[in-house]
């Protein structure tokens, strides 16, 4: 328990939330953020008041909420890869890394602290617009585990691009290069996978549509590349009959949520794994002695 | 203690460290000197577990730097030649940061932290920002840090470079007071006579391989194959000469320019030969009025074994 403890609870972890909490422009960034979630809510409401003539329902209060939550995952995809990915090149720029590698510190304490401490600034963002949800549940359309389901796709979302950051600032030496890598990774999850699914759906249905006599069987090649999408995974949650019809040519039955939920666990597993690895180096001599006759 | 057997670490084609070998006995005050990329900071990653040795070893109070390099870290306090600092962090924080990265109890660092600042002479500036102090305070505020858990071996690479002339001196008072603390010290730097003054033993390195190891009289031993012998005759100074030339040991002679009766001998003889030399001259009836033997400049024996890197 102790140990477990230790990991999450960690000087590396105090000092990073002291250094980044103390820094003004941290407060000033939520301030903004809140600010325009307060406007956006204000303007739909406004909208739907002044120019329908059924007022503001449920069902617009539903959009409502997946305009906002969909906002929010944007600022997550955006935001996440500049927080972590200079977690550690950062610090081997700084000159500071050497040092704290000589420490007592585990590389798993360190690593964890690192993208714990990067997430919770955008956790505290996402917790700070919890009250503009209130808006929302005021004129009902949503339940509350609607709300734990996208805050739960939100964190999972969070953690695993924090993750690929944190492994793209270890194993590169410039946080520009880590920097430009993990956007890159996100343009591909977010924009690339919705291509190639579409490309490879309609490869193979109408390669199942041009053979004749053979059996269809199920595909599940673009089902595994959409999973991949943060943004298509948490709009299915709300609307499922999403690439139903896609699906069923596919001959999936699978919901897209069990397998986003474990794809992103997977990438954070693997993620972590490789920056822990590669974050001091493998002490053993290269050399093998040869031993003679 | 610390022993390094046969330490090799290559990159590619270049060698940057080859079978170094080594014993620094427990509180001994070691420089390491040599010229830059000569293999210092490379021998220091490898003890301070930053960098794996392509062959060899090393141990650090016993611990193998590369079988339990997690030990060795508990057993060394480390300060990088080049090195920043968390800006946003007060000097008490920043060694309060490191106090509980070692797993320091609070109330320890509480009493700790006051007793470093005072080592280092930084009492006064407790509550000052890290990154507004000047270069010489925060190589002493890395010093206090590396000192944080209370190891008994400081691996110090340049601690002195870019310091001006007080903080040289102030350094060296610090470096003083860790030696009377009976810390093994290992000390790097490019300036031989900043470490002859503090250090114990000295081994000076040249591209890699340790060219010369043991106290300053050793190194000037080791490193000199031949000294300068000054022979005051009070007259007849050309059969001096000629006395001093029939000696097979004695491989030139040049007579000062202003004092006439001076001669400067390069001597490669052993002290032996050279008191035999002395009592066969006297025999012979040369007048001799002194004979001393010329103060050696470290420095420059150092400059000229290494003169072919720059």
């Amino acid at each position: 328990m102790d140990r477990l403890q230790a990991l999450f609870i960690n000087p590396v972890l105090n000092k990073e939330i002291k250094l980044r909490f103390r820094s003004f422009k941290n407060f000033l960034g939520i301030f903004l953020f809140l600010a325009v979630c307060g406007a956006v809510c204000l303007a739909f409401i406004y909208i739907e008041t002044q120019f329908t003539h059924d007022g503001f329902t449920s069902s617009d209060s539903k959009n409502l909420f997946m305009l906002l939550s969909m906002g929010q995952l944007g600022l997550i995809v955006f935001i996440t890869p500049g927080l972590t990915a200079g977690t550690i090149s950062g610090e081997r720029e700084k000159q500071t890394l050497n040092i704290m590698l000589t420490t007592q510190q585990s590389s798993t304490s360190i690593i964890l602290s690192k993208l714990f401490s990067s997430v919770l600034f955008l956790i505290l963002m996402l917790i700070a617009s919890l009250p503009l949800y209130s808006i929302v549940f005021l004129y009902g359309g949503v339940s509350p585990q609607m709300v734990f389901v996208t805050f739960g796709y939100q964190l999972l979302t969070m953690l695993t691009i924090g993750s690929l950051g944190v492994m793209f600032s270890t194993i590169s030496r410039k946080t520009m290069v880590s920097t430009i890598t993990t956007y890159g990774m996100m343009l591909f999850l977010v924009v690339g996978t919705v291509i190639l699914f579409f490309i490879t759906v309609r490869l193979i249905i109408g390669f199942q549509q041009g053979s004749t006599g053979v059996s269809q069987s199920s595909n599940i090649f673009p089902y595994l590349i959409l999973i991949l999408n943060p943004a298509v995974a948490m709009f299915a949650s709300f609307d499922s009959n999403m690439f139903m019809y896609e699906f069923q040519q596919l001959g999936i039955d699978w919901p897209l949520w069990k397998g986003f939920t474990l794809g992103y666990i997977a990438i954070t597993m693997f993620s972590l794994l490789i920056a822990i690895n590669r974050l001091r180096p493998r002490m053993r001599a290269k050399t093998k002695i040869k031993k003679k006759g | 203690m610390i022993e390094i057997i046969n330490l090799t670490k290559r990159y590619g084609s270049f060698t940057a460290l080859e079978n170094l070998n080594l014993t620094i006995d427990k509180g001994t005050v070691f420089g390491f000197v040599g010229p830059n990329g000569a293999g210092k900071s490379t021998t220091f990653s490898i003890l301070a577990t930053l960098l794996a040795p392509t062959k060899g070893t090393a141990y650090v109070n016993g611990f193998d730097v590369t079988k339990n390099p997690k030990q060795v870290r508990k057993h060394i306090g480390y300060v990088p030649d080049f090195f920043g600092v968390y800006d946003q962090f007060k000097v008490h924080e920043y060694l309060d940061f490191y106090g509980a990265s070692y797993s320091i109890p609070t109330s320890e660092r509480k009493t700790i932290i006051p007793q470093l600042l005072e080592l280092v002479n930084l009492t006064e500036k407790t509550d000052a920002y890290v990154d507004l102090l000047s270069r010489g305070m925060k190589q002493r505020l890395c010093l206090a840090r590396a000192l944080i858990h209370d190891p008994e071996v400081l691996i110090l690479d340049e601690p002195a470079s870019g310091l001006d002339p007080r903080a040289r001196v102030e350094m060296r008072g610090i470096l003083r007071e860790l030696k009377n603390m009976d810390k093994t010290i290992i000390i790097s730097s490019h300036i031989l006579p900043e470490l002859s003054e503090i250090c114990d033993e000295l081994g000076v390195i040249e591209n890699g391989k340790l060219i010369a190891n043991g106290n300053v009289n050793q190194i000037e031993h080791q490193l000199q194959a031949q000294k300068i012998l000054m022979v005051t005759v009070k007259e007849n100074i050309e059969q001096a000469i000629a006395f001093f030339e029939d000696d097979s040991n004695v491989l030139e002679i040049d007579q000062d320019q202003q004092n006439q009766q001076l001669l400067k001998l390069s001597y490669q003889g052993s002290d032996d030969q050279q008191v035999e030399l002395l009592k066969k001259a006297i025999g012979v009836g040369i007048p001799i009025l002194t004979l001393g033997q010329k103060q050696t400049n470290l420095e420059d024996i150092f400059m000229e074994i290494t003169k072919g890197d720059e």
